[in-house]
Parts: C-alpha cells; structure tokens; sequence
C-alpha cells in the first residue's frame, strides 16, 4: 500500500493529513512527533495556558474524523532522511519507508549559547518548557526576559499578572520592533511600562551570573541585573538538520514552489507551516519563512492537495496559493491583530485613532499597504483584508 | 442532515477570523463582537463551517 510519513506533528502536520485524506488518498498515514502529545496548539502557552497552568489534553486540535486510521510515532523524532530510499530514521534507529514525505518539523528557539549557569534559564516552544517555566513564575519572583518579540511580550503581561518582577532585554529600540515599526512598538512599550514592566533596549545579555542556577545578568554594557529566572526567546531557527545531505534546499528552511512541492527532487516531498520557504504571492516572489499561526493550516491544506495528486499520478493543483498571513497578540487587556506582511514596509501611517488607544496602521512599501495592524481594533481591519487580498 | 454549529464564548476573543471562511455563517458586529448568523447550518456549507473552526486562534468553534 502506498504510504505518507509526515514528520511534524504539530498543526501543519495534522492539517497536511486531513488535507491528504479529504483529497482522496486512501494509503497508511504515519504522523512521526518529537513530542509525546498530540497536536495542540501551543500560541496559549506564553498566555493563558501559561498563566493558569499548563494541561496538554485542553489544548489539543480538533481531529477530523478522516484521520482516525493515523498511525501516531509520538516520542520519536527523525534524525535522518534519505531521499533516493525513501525513508525516514526515528531516534529509536527504525527507519520508515514513504511514498510521499511531508515535512512540518517547525522551529525551534535560538540558542545563542550565551555563557553561565544554565538552572533557571528557559525556552518556550513546547508544553514541556511551558510546564517548567511556569513553576519558577511565583510572585515576587525576577524574570529576565532576552527578546522583545511576541513571545517576551506576551510572557512579560502574563508573569506581571503573576506578580513577577520583568525585566526585558533586547538589541532593538522598541519590543516587537520588526512587525510593528518604531511608533506602535514604543506605544506597546508604554503599555508594558505602565503595568510595571522594565525595558533595557539596545542591549544584550553578556553573561549569566551564579554558581549553580542563574542569579543575574551582565549586560553588554556592563550593567548587572539580579534574576531569578530567565526566559530566552530571541527569535526561531527551523528543525531541518535531520535532513541534511538529502539534496534539498535547507538555506532557511525547506524552499518549496507554491503548490508545497519541495525544489531539488523528484520524489513526492512537499514542506507546511514554520519550516517551509515560498514565496508570498499577494507581496512578491521572494521565497520567505512566515512564521504566523494561520500559515501552517493553509499551507498543510495546500500540501495534502498536491501530494494526494502526486502519489495517484494526477496533474497537481495550478489554483493560485495566496494565503494571507495573520498574526494576533494578547497583552494585558489589548488585542493586537495583524493582516498582510508589515515587516516589508518602508512607510507606516496610523489611519485612524492614535498608538496609546484603539488604532488601525497601515504599512506600506513603495507606497503599496502591504500591511495592516490594529491595536483593539478588530472589525476595523475587514476593509484592509480585503483590499490585501485582492493585491 | 444539518450542522449545529457552537461557539465557546468563554474562549472566543472575537478575532473574526472565522467570518473570513464562512461569512454567512460568522460576523463580527459593530463594536466587534462576534455574532453566530446560523446555528444550524446546511451540509453545502461544510466545507466553510469546517474551515472556520480550523482558523479559529482560540480553537473555539465546535461542530456536531
């Protein structure tokens, strides 16, 4: 029988299986995961999830019925990938013969290997390190936080209203500086500032500071903090080292075409979500990882079409791919909603209300929105999707 | 055959990404709240009410 192994167990993964199966292809489904758990869904776990304590089984994804006969290798992550077999190695040294591949092994935090103690110092990718993290996260406690992205901000509101102490850390001018631009960021700065929380911008962490768990840091202008705990999260690197020397592009992850279908090899290999590389359409024709939570649900979705007509030796879909990229953020009591690629922009204008209100920004290149961002302003944003999609 | 479609109101955080999928079904009111148009929705529009709860951030939407 013919057989797919997906390897990601996560969103795009779970979203590429029932993509393959509401595509008609009836052959075995083998899910291979690093993680124990099923797919859940892990943005709550710098938020909700983070703050009234973590339980896997709440977060898991709804499973469409069509994935029931799934065969599940939770706790085994691919260490390798040999193309012209076609097979996959499991930590546990079996290897998994495949018809079709999908790749959805996501990123992981940048480790940048900063030196000193290593107790009290934390990632947060998965519900493991949320779990950990957590129990450090008692009142009074001093959490340093290196990175002002999405994640150290979401962290920050949730361990302030935990009663932690927060400091940030970060290289930039303003938190979250590259998808907001300089006049939102120093908006969500002030946010963060009034609920108590301390910015050191255009810094980074020289050393951690301790004999056996972290108890400060030594800025890179010489500065110390005391802490307690630490949490990194200075940005994402993709999971492809298990696929080195297979031939495909790896240079920022999996570069596939807009069909998913993997560059480099004429076996069936099609790549969803974080660890995939196309090009966004609706903006240009630069191939780009997008790491947004909407993605791996349009690209799994897109990925199972292809691979179903590659494998029954069928033409595969030539429908335009031009999903809209979409991120959100909780912070305190605000809503961060975005549509488009922000990031792209050389001009943002605000279009209506003001940064330390409700506020709708539009971020445009060449005078072109290529982006959309609203601070408690949701229902605003409608028009712009539409004019976004529409090019 | 019908689907009853339900959203958890205590999860939901109005993000209208779900209106986006199925328009006649999700929508978000003036003050951006959202609003649930049918509860029980025709088989024809499966696939959208299915795509709805995919997007859903919150995982807020349940279909039976």
């Amino acid at each position: 029988m013919t057989g797919v192994v997906i390897v990601g167990a996560g969103l795009g993964g779970l979203r590429a299986a029932e993509s393959l199966r509401s595509h008609g292809f009836t052959g075995a489904i083998t899910i291979v995961g690093d993680e124990p758990h099923l797919p859940y869904n892990r943005p709550p776990l710098s938020k909700e999830a983070l703050k009234g304590g973590v339980d896997v089984s709440g977060l898991e994804f709804r499973r469409k019925a069509v994935v029931d006969d799934v065969t599940w290798r939770l706790g085994s992550p691919a260490v390798g990938c040999d193309l012209d077999a076609q097979t996959v190695t499991l930590s546990d040294g079996a290897a998994v013969h495949f018809d079709g591949l999908v790749i959805a092994t996501g990123i992981r935090p940048r480790d940048l290997s900063i030196p000193g103690p290593r107790a009290g110092r934390f990632f947060l990718r998965d519900a493991a390190d949320a779990a950990a993290f957590r129990e450090r996260l008692t009142p009074g406690a001093r959490l340093l936080i290196l990175g002002a992205g999405f994640i150290g901000c979401e962290v920050a509101a949730t361990a302030r209203g935990l009663g932690c102490e927060v400091d940030v850390v970060t290289m930039d001018a303003a938190p979250m500086l590259r998808p907001l631009g300089a006049e939102l960021g120093a908006a969500m700065r002030r946010r963060h500032e009034a609920h108590g929380v301390r910015f050191h911008t255009g810094r980074t962490v020289a050393e951690f500071l301790g004999e056996t768990g972290v108890t400060g840091a030594r800025l890179d202008d010489g500065t110390t903090l005391d802490c307690d705990v630490v949490l990194e999260a200075v940005g994402s690197v993709p999971n492809t080292e298990w696929l080195v020397g297979s031939g495909l592009d790896l240079a920022d992850g999996v570069l596939v075409d807009d069909t998913m279908r993997a560059s480099g090899t004429a076996v069936p290999v099609v790549a969803v979500g974080d660890v995939a590389r196309y090009a966004h359409t609706l903006f240009d024709a630069s191939p780009r990882r997008v790491e947004h939570w909407n993605l791996p649900t349009e690209t799994g979705k897109r990925a199972g079409a292809t691979l179903a007509s590659l494998l029954a030796g069928e033409p595969v879909p030539t429908t335009a791919f031009t999903p809209m990229p979409s991120f959100w953020s909780d912070q305190y009591d605000h809503k961060l909603q975005s549509f488009g690629l922000p990031g792209l922009a050389d001009e943002v204008v605000i279009a209506s209300g003001e940064p330390d209100g409700s506020c709708v920004a539009e971020y445009r290149r060449g005078g072109t929105l290529v982006g959309v961002i609203g601070i408690d302003a949701t229902s605003a944003l409608v028009p712009y999707r539409a004019a976004l999609m529409a090019g | 055959m019908s689907i009853t479609v339900t959203v958890d109101m205590t999860k939901c955080q109005h993000y209208g990404q779900c209106c986006f999928e199925a328009p006649t079904v999700f929508e978000l009111d003036a003050e951006g709240k959202l609003q649930v148009l049918q509860h029980e929705v025709d088989e024809s529009l499966r696939d959208e009410v299915e795509a709805a709860a995919d997007v859903c951030p919150m995982q807020a939407i349940t279909l039976s």
